[in-house]
């Protein structure tokens, strides 16, 4: 049994929270510093630039990147010969995240509920997957999820008959819908398959993956790259001001699924693309 | 891209009825944030028929909600949010005399047809550049709702705050005009 115990998880998180809003990942900046090579418009060029300067900059001043420093969603791999003795993972979870929201000048963004909008303060409580697996491994994933590009996100529940054409079509026209409001070049999650939550979950978890680390299937792998070139057709640019470069990265997860069913879920981050990670 | 235009606030309408769709903007002088919860509070207001957080006249408004601010910094990051949630209270401000709006993302056509009656411009920020805007606010105090906290009014004052403008006065669309010059034929699926 390996013995975690709660106050490393708590200063692991609340690392984790400072890290993942002022440091954005490599992979990511790798994939802006490529669609700004390949930039067709001046105006679309001039928005990746000052991004990758705020990058900079945030990394340099350890402030955050982007003022929406979202949900706080983490992704938790526990291992069944993991234990935590003196307390409760969720509740340590939370504890990190109202002490790194605080102590790294994050804004707090989370309501009570829909209908109490009043502001919980701390930015709790954390979204929080749990996936159990064998063996010692406890890995922590966090993404934070800003609002905007999250609101521009969409499922459909396809039919068989629809199949690819049908699912290429759906995605590309979500990201059409989105328009500037996604705070384009985005990154798109895309789960597909499972029942209606699977679908969503799946696609949450699609923008962990590094920026453009294709998936192993080779099949869906020439699928993300059919359907990011699509999306970079649209001309919806950096920041929708028109441009050849609308997307990063899509990265599809895929999943088992009903006879009579083809779900898609298509779940966008936008250009403040944040993610970290730690293993214990 | 053309060399920036220098705007100081307040403004006129002979300040902005020049401005076109895709002009790169910098901004100096005042902006008032508010986001949704304040332009609640402020359609509210103007419904009862009590007094405002701030005189709209000649005036920008920048929606945006900052982080909080490090010691030693004006403003926390302040990057803009999306403008289409205060699409159904921005008339309600463009009608008293605002000149500007600083956000991101599309607007509605009443808001548009708002804008072109009154005299009002749309501008874009780019929320990934949060930090470098924050940058350029010199002093940032709160004026109303305070208990709003990141939501609650502030008055900024700002040097060379750069935007573009979205929505001129003459109907143009910076979101439309540059999807369209920027589409592409798609690849077609192979046979």
């Amino acid at each position: 049994m390996k013995e975690i115990p709660k106050k490393q998880i708590i200063e692991t998180i609340r690392n984790l929270c400072i890290e993942a809003n002022t440091n954005l990942p490599e992979s990511h900046l790798a994939a802006m510093r490529r669609a700004l090579e390949k930039e067709e418009s001046p105006l679309g060029r001039e928005v990746l630039e000052r991004l990758l300067e705020n990058a900079d900059v945030a990394r340099e001043r350890c402030i955050a990147f982007c003022q929406d420093t979202g949900y706080a969603v983490f992704f938790v791999e526990i291992g069944s010969e993991v234990k935590i003795p003196d307390g409760e993972l969720g509740e340590a979870i939370n504890e990190g995240v109202r002490r790194g929201y605080e102590e790294g000048y994050l804004r707090k963004s989370i309501v009570r509920s829909p209908i109490d909008r009043t502001n919980t303060g701390d930015n709790t409580p954390a979204i929080i997957y749990y996936e159990p697996v064998p063996g010692d491994t406890f890995e922590l994933t966090m993404l934070v999820k800003g609002a905007g590009c999250d609101n521009m996100s969409a499922l459909k529940m396809l039919t068989p008959a629809e199949g690819v054409e049908g699912m290429k079509e759906f995605i590309v026209e979500t990201i059409e819908k989105a328009g500037p409001n996604a705070s384009p070049p985005v990154t798109v999650g895309v789960g597909m398959g499972g029942p209606f939550e699977k679908a969503a979950m799946m696609a949450k978890k699609a923008l962990t993956r590094p920026s453009g680390e294709p998936n192993l299937d080779p099949e869906v792998a020439k699928l993300e790259r059919e359907i990011l070139d699509e999306i970079n057709a649209t001309g919806i640019g950096p920041a929708g001001y028109g441009g050849t470069e609308t997307a990063l990265a899509v990265h599809i997860e895929s999943f088992a699924t009903h006879i009579a069913a083809f779900p898609v879920a298509v779940n966008l981050d936008c250009h403040s693309h944040r993610t970290a990670k730690a293993s214990l | 891209m053309s060399e920036p235009i220098r705007l100081e606030t307040p403004l006129s309408f002979e300040d902005v009825e020049p401005l076109k769709t895709g002009d790169v903007v910098l901004i100096s002088g005042v902006l008032f944030t508010a986001r949704d919860a304040a332009h609640k509070r402020i359609a509210e207001a103007i419904e009862d028929g009590s007094p405002l957080p701030f005189d709209p006249s000649g005036q920008i408004v920048y929606f945006t909600g900052p982080a909080p601010a490090r010691p030693g910094h004006a403003l926390g990051p302040a990057g803009p949010t999306t403008s289409s949630r205060m699409d159904s209270y921005s008339p309600l401000l463009i009608e008293r005399g605002l000149r500007g709006m600083v956000g991101k993302g599309v607007r509605s056509e009443a808001v548009r047809d708002s804008m072109h009656e009154h005299g009002c411009v749309y501008f874009g920020a780019v929320e990934g550049t949060a930090a470098l805007l924050a940058d350029r606010v010199k002093e940032a105090e709160v004026v109303a709702y305070e208990d709003l906290g990141s939501e609650a009014v502030r008055r900024l004052v700002v040097e060379d705050f750069p935007v573009v403008v979205v929505n001129d006065l003459r109907g143009g669309d910076l979101y439309r005009e540059g999807r369209e010059k920027w589409r592409r034929k798609r690849t077609p699926p192979p046979a």
